[in-house]
């Protein structure tokens, strides 16, 4: 086994979170084993040959080999078992991997452009941060409300896409305390490459102590729930908050308030009703320098009390 | 048609007619290769400045300011990306050495005058230049920024030209049926006398393989792309989960189609690499029929392994495992041709001409390429490295490292008999060695920043992968000096080159039996074949 362990040094991969990692990086060291020997053999054969057989004259004379059936044979037959072998193996492991432990944790985790929302049975919402107990089966269950998108926690050798209209899932049991980081792998536009979270992996009253200040949320103040709420619709991923430079949207840096050019060199003060007609509809007073049609409308996904806390929050970026 | 011993008189494709106009209407497929080689060579340049863009941009994360941010947004480095693959993949790797090198010489090797349908060969060309025009023209409407790929819901959603696209690639896609069409035509009905499909060089056979591919799979990628088109306009609820549709249906038909098409791409270049390695071993290929019948086993096999592109889409499991399991088998006649190369090798007379270079770069990129193929076949390998750098390394290796060093390695074959002039030996082979080492600085450091989890198309990254892309944007710039002092031998070839030999490298194949360049028809004489393609004895 020592092999393995060598292989596995090189091989690059991420902190093995789960026992599955392990699997998958035993049958990748192995891989990586056999593909060294065979590029060693057929390349190093490769410069062998032609260096041994180099051309010394014009006129060299070279032998007619045409074909050896015998050859021909082993050398389709090997690589066939090879790669059957490799299949049984990774049948195995891809086995262990996609059977749903049965009382898992279960989470939702929603994609959307371009951020995780994750909620927990209870009720309790987050954003790119998922919250699980060590040693604990958890299972994900995945989808999205626009495009496309793939969760993928490198430590841990997953990956699932969350695909609209339909429910897919993973499961996982983390082994290491820790933070972990779960990427979008699949193409999901702009912001694509931001689209990170995290997968904190606590101890068990760690865990029951997160959940409990989570249900304790309807007792924030009005700000601080627009804040969260601020980042639950990944708002952040387009208005930048705590200084004046524009992202894909506007910054809400000290914006309240104050007036706004618009597009038609118009003016608008920024006050509770520009700000909540911005959130429904985002189309009516765009900001000179944005373009029309980037933002999508909020209309029917929040409701008074969330557009209450979340124009709280905007008056708070002082 | 009667010109006879014209070539007696120095007459020859190129000279036999002068100006613009007569190579704008030709239906000398001789001077339609050329005319494809100057249109893929246009693209090749366009896609490869996108390329080093790319890199440019990826040199470091979009927190250090200056370097890392010469595309000034996450869109813009989206198109340039979507850009970059399209044309790398529909105007350069899949038309590249069926339409230049495979014009050219399938004729010639079957002892033929010229394709069986010449004037659909020139028509070729021209759906060819106007599907590859009109997609250059999204880029002035709204350039599009949803991958070479398409994938629904993301390309029904965004708001640029997606739909003119769909139609340019649709267009290109007839270009690429004729021209398979034109070829089985050929090979079926235009060899010489004597020339018995055992006795056609092993590049026909790929040319073959791969028209047949181009003939099946092409139309599958019509269809969804007009489908694509349809829900985009009319909104009929085929791919759009919000109309009820299906978002990962796309995928399986799109993969129907792009799958062949890897073969599409590669065939043509195991082809060319058959006919490198033996001439200048000079030495008959080892294993003809398995590399020929291998050909045609990948074409077949490859239209039942789509599925392995979709391992964590929401496809079944059992669908899974099934595309895993045959995935593996087309592991198999890939590595029989491997083998068959190395072994011909074997007590033969090898020279390191240019030529012979890039083939010896092909086997040894394609041996990387093909070994972490394997590892993506894998289900629960690839779960970890599926869209991630890994990915983009695997197909890089295959494709533009066998490919493109095929097509290279080819061009440089060849080059005295389509132009009649010698290149500039020592600058082939400098170019060589600045395109290898780059590919490798380039490529190589991706698989490593794939199983460290970096995912593919990320605009911006975290720390962790920061050394490795460095090494990877520097390695694109070697490739760069290869290829521009490669461009420099060609054309310096092409202006200055002195007069080439008949059969300046003392191959077998019918090409160089006929003049360099080669008469108008090909040969004065229709040749009469008595034996195999490589008799070196």
């Amino acid at each position: 086994m020592m092999w393995f362990n060598i292989a596995k040094a090189q091989s690059f991969m991420p902190t093995q979170g789960t026992e599955i990692a392990k699997q998958v990086d035993n049958l990748y060291g192995f891989l990586l084993i056999t593909s060294f020997i065979a590029c060693v053999l057929v390349i190093g054969g490769m410069i062998y040959f032609v260096l041994k057989y180099k051309r010394k004259s014009d006129n060299d004379k070279t032998a007619y080999i045409s074909h050896s059936t015998a050859l021909e044979f082993l050398w389709s037959f090997i690589p066939l078992v090879i790669f059957l072998a490799v299949f049984a193996w990774g049948w195995y492991i891809y086995h262990g991997m996609r059977t749903m432990p049965k009382d898992a944790l279960e989470i939702n985790v929603l994609g959307k452009q371009w951020a995780w929302e994750v909620e927990y049975k209870n009720g309790y919402k987050a954003v790119n941060e998922i919250v699980v107990p060590v040693n604990t089966d958890v299972k994900l269950l995945l989808t999205s409300q626009d495009v496309i998108h793939s969760f993928f926690i490198p430590s841990f050798r997953i990956k699932q896409d969350a695909v609209p209209g339909r429910y897919t899932a993973l499961w996982f049991r983390a082994e290491k305390l820790g933070e972990f980081h779960a990427f979008c792998a699949e193409y999901c536009g702009t912001t694509h490459s931001g689209m990170i979270g995290k997968v904190r992996v606590v101890t068990r009253e760690e865990f029951d102590k997160y959940m409990e200040e989570g249900q304790e949320e309807g007792q924030l103040p009005l700000a601080k729930r627009g804040e969260k709420l601020f980042a639950l619709k990944a708002c952040a991923s387009c208005h930048a908050v705590d200084n004046p430079a524009a992202k894909v949207g506007p910054s809400l840096f000290q914006v309240f308030g104050h007036e706004v050019v618009l597009a038609d060199g118009s003016k608008v003060n920024a006050d509770e009703n520009y700000i909540r007609e911005s959130i429904l509809q985002p189309n009516a007073k765009v900001v000179k320098g944005f373009p029309q049609g980037v933002m999508p409308t909020f209309q029917g996904q929040i409701n008074e009390n969330e557009l209450n806390a979340l124009i709280e929050y905007v008056k708070s970026l002082k | 048609m009667g010109s006879h011993s014209s070539s007696a008189h120095g007459e020859n494709y190129i000279n036999c007619e002068k100006g613009l106009w007569s190579w704008l209407t030709t239906i000398d497929h001789k001077r339609i290769g050329i005319m494809y080689m100057i249109a893929v060579m246009f693209f090749f340049f366009v896609g490869g400045v996108m390329a080093l863009l790319l890199r440019l941009e990826l040199f470091a994360p979009n927190a250090t300011a200056g370097v890392g941010q010469v595309l000034k947004n996450g869109d813009a480095y989206n198109q340039v990306l979507t850009y970059h693959g399209a044309i790398m993949v529909f105007m350069v790797i899949v038309p590249g050495i069926p339409a230049i090198l495979g014009n050219f010489f399938l004729p010639i090797h079957l002892g033929a005058k010229d394709m069986a349908f010449p004037k659909i060969n020139l028509l070729s060309w021209y759906v060819f230049m106007a599907g590859a025009l009109l997609a250059v023209a999204t880029f002035f409407l709204s350039k599009i920024d949803t991958g070479w790929t398409f994938y629904t819901p993301y390309s029904i959603r965004t708001g640029t030209s997606v739909v003119v696209m769909v139609v340019a690639a649709f267009i290109m896609g007839m270009s690429s049926i004729l021209t398979g069409l034109n070829m089985i035509v050929t090979v079926h009905k235009l060899r010489a006398p004597g020339m018995t499909m055992h006795r056609m060089p092993l590049f026909v056979w790929a040319m073959y393989s791969t028209a047949i591919l181009q003939l099946l799979a092409t139309p599958v990628l019509g269809i969804t792309l007009m489908l694509l088109a349809a829900e985009k306009i009319f909104g009929v609820g085929i791919f759009d989960p919000a109309l009820g549709g299906d978002p990962v249906l796309f995928q399986h038909f799109f993969w129907f189609y792009s799958h062949p098409a890897v073969y599409i791409m590669i065939l043509p270049a195991m082809g060319v690499i058959s006919e490198i390695i033996t001439a200048f071993s000079r030495k008959v290929i080892f294993g003809y029929t398995a590399i020929a019948y291998s050909s045609l086993g990948i074409a077949a096999v490859s239209f039942f392994v789509w599925g392995h592109h979709m391992f964590v889409s929401g496809q079944s499991e059992l669908a899974g495992i099934m595309f895993s399991f045959i995935t593996m088998l087309v592991g198999v006649p890939t590595a029989i041709k491997m083998f068959n190369w190395v072994a011909t090798i074997y007590k033969g007379s090898v020279s390191f001409d240019s030529p012979m270079l890039f083939a010896l770069g092909f086997l040894f990129l394609f041996a990387i390429g093909g070994v972490t193929g394997i590892m993506l076949a894998t289900l629960p390998i690839d779960v970890h490295f599926h869209d991630t750098y890994f990915v983009v390394a695997h197909f890089h290796y295959v494709m533009v490292g066998g490919t493109l060093m095929a097509l290279m390695g080819g061009f440089y074959y060849w080059f005295p008999k389509m132009f009649g002039k010698n290149f500039n030996e020592a600058l082939a082979r400098l170019s060589f060695v600045f395109i290898f080492i780059g590919f490798n600085v380039t490529f190589f450091p991706q698989f490593i920043l794939g199983a460290m989890g970096m995912p593919r198309r990320y605009f911006d990254y975290i720390p962790n992968y920061e050394q490795l892309n460095k090494v990877s944007t520097v390695g694109s710039w070697l490739i760069l000096i290869g290829f521009l002092i490669g461009l420099y031998a060609i054309v310096q070839g092409i202006r200055k080159g002195s007069k080439a030999v008949a059969n300046p490298w003392g191959a077998k194949t019918l090409e160089w039996q006929t003049a360099s360049p080669p008469p108008q028809f090909n040969f004065d004489v229709e040749p009469v074949v008595t034996a195999g393609p490589y008799e070196y004895r």
